[in-house]
């Protein structure tokens, strides 16, 4: 009687993976979801002060970003070491503040411009002088909201 | 002839994992989590150019002057006074619990919630900073401050809701802004000598 013999015994049967596609792409969509994309490529070194009382940004759409600091190192050769400021892709002045701050705010909804939020990314190290001629030239454009970042203390 | 029924062959969807992957890996190098945080403020209009610069009539009683020299040293009310001191000597400004006669006058006020009360509403407290000063103690400075305004906020919605200021109803928390309001000037930028 054969009832025992070995002759093509059992294997394991392999692992189902067709679902793994499926996973795959939730977890890809979760991401999509949690994540903001990156806008701009940073110019200038950024390391946030710390605070302990924040704040956290509502909405992501409302925010306009500033960041101050000194050139990364690939553009010290041509700007030096002095703080600069960057607004979207490139170095610009003070006196330029106002056209873009402007030019943001023309491409928002009409009803979502007066919460137009600011945030002033700046280098812990920098100079309040800098900060101050960026302040007073948000007033002067009417962007009176603004955010100071910084991260929590302890991290 | 039997003719033998053709099947289209499935598609071979053994690489659409290797995909999603793909895709999956793009994206978390391109998008950044980080939320991004704050400390929010509000800034005053900018100066009218054909209005006559009105001088702010302030007693001195109500003013607290907190100035920033380029060294990132603080002085308050011309004290030289650590950062770690800030807090609690401007909660007492504000607060002013012995009616000190060189704090803040308190005024009655009729608030929701709490009916009369009497407040130091007239209070302003007077942010300087020289051009020189680091960012990051200007930071830690308002940073003193909010904290100030918070805990003073979360010590009066304890005694009158039993919350944290941040659990109340709306109407609530603006209630207890009315009780605390938060004045903090900023002086036009100074340039105290030091370099730029």
């Amino acid at each position: 009687m054969g009832k025992f013999n070995k002759a093509g015994g059992r294997e394991m049967p392999e692992l189902n993976t067709s679902s793994l596609p499926d996973l795959v792409f939730a977890f890809l969509f979760f991401i999509m979801m949690v994540t903001s994309m990156r806008e701009v490529t940073l110019k200038v070194v950024f390391r946030a002060p710390q605070a302990t009382e924040l704040q956290k940004l509502e909405k992501k759409s409302l925010v306009t970003f500033l960041y101050v600091g000194e050139p990364t190192a690939e553009f010290r050769e041509q700007m030096g070491t002095t703080p600069r400021l960057q607004l979207n892709d490139n170095f610009a002045e003070i006196s330029e503040i106002q056209d873009y701050i402007a030019q943001e705010k023309s491409s928002m909804k009409e009803e979502d411009q007066p919460f137009m939020t600011v945030s002033i990314k700046a280098d812990k190290e920098t100079k309040m002088g800098l900060i101050t001629d960026v302040k007073q030239a948000l007033r002067e454009a009417y962007a009176l909201k603004i955010s100071y970042s910084a991260r929590p203390a302890g991290t | 002839m039997a003719r033998k029924k053709r099947k289209t062959p499935g598609i071979n969807g053994s690489s659409s994992a290797d995909i999603a992957f793909m895709l999956l890996i793009f994206f978390l190098i391109t998008t950044s989590m980080d939320t991004d945080q704050g400390l929010a403020r509000r800034l005053p209009p900018p100066p009218q150019k054909d209005q006559e610069k009105e001088e702010m009539d302030v007693n001195k009683r109500n003013l607290m002057v907190v100035l920033i020299n380029s060294s990132n040293q603080v002085l308050a009310n011309n004290e030289h006074i650590d950062i770690s001191q800030l807090k609690d000597k401007v909660k007492e400004f504000i607060e002013n619990p012995y009616n000190d006669e060189h704090k803040p006058e308190k005024i009655e006020t009729d608030i929701p919630f709490f009916g009369n009360m009497m407040i130091t509403k007239n209070h302003v407290i007077s942010l300087q900073n020289d051009r020189g000063t680091e960012y990051q103690a200007y930071i830690q400075v308002q940073n003193e401050l909010a904290r100030a305004y918070n805990e003073l906020r979360d010590d009066v919605s304890m005694k009158k809701f039993g919350k944290a200021y941040i659990d109340l109803e709306e109407e609530q928390q603006e209630a207890v802004r009315v009780v605390y309001k938060q004045n903090i000037s900023e002086a036009e930028p100074k340039n105290y000598g030091g370099t730029k």
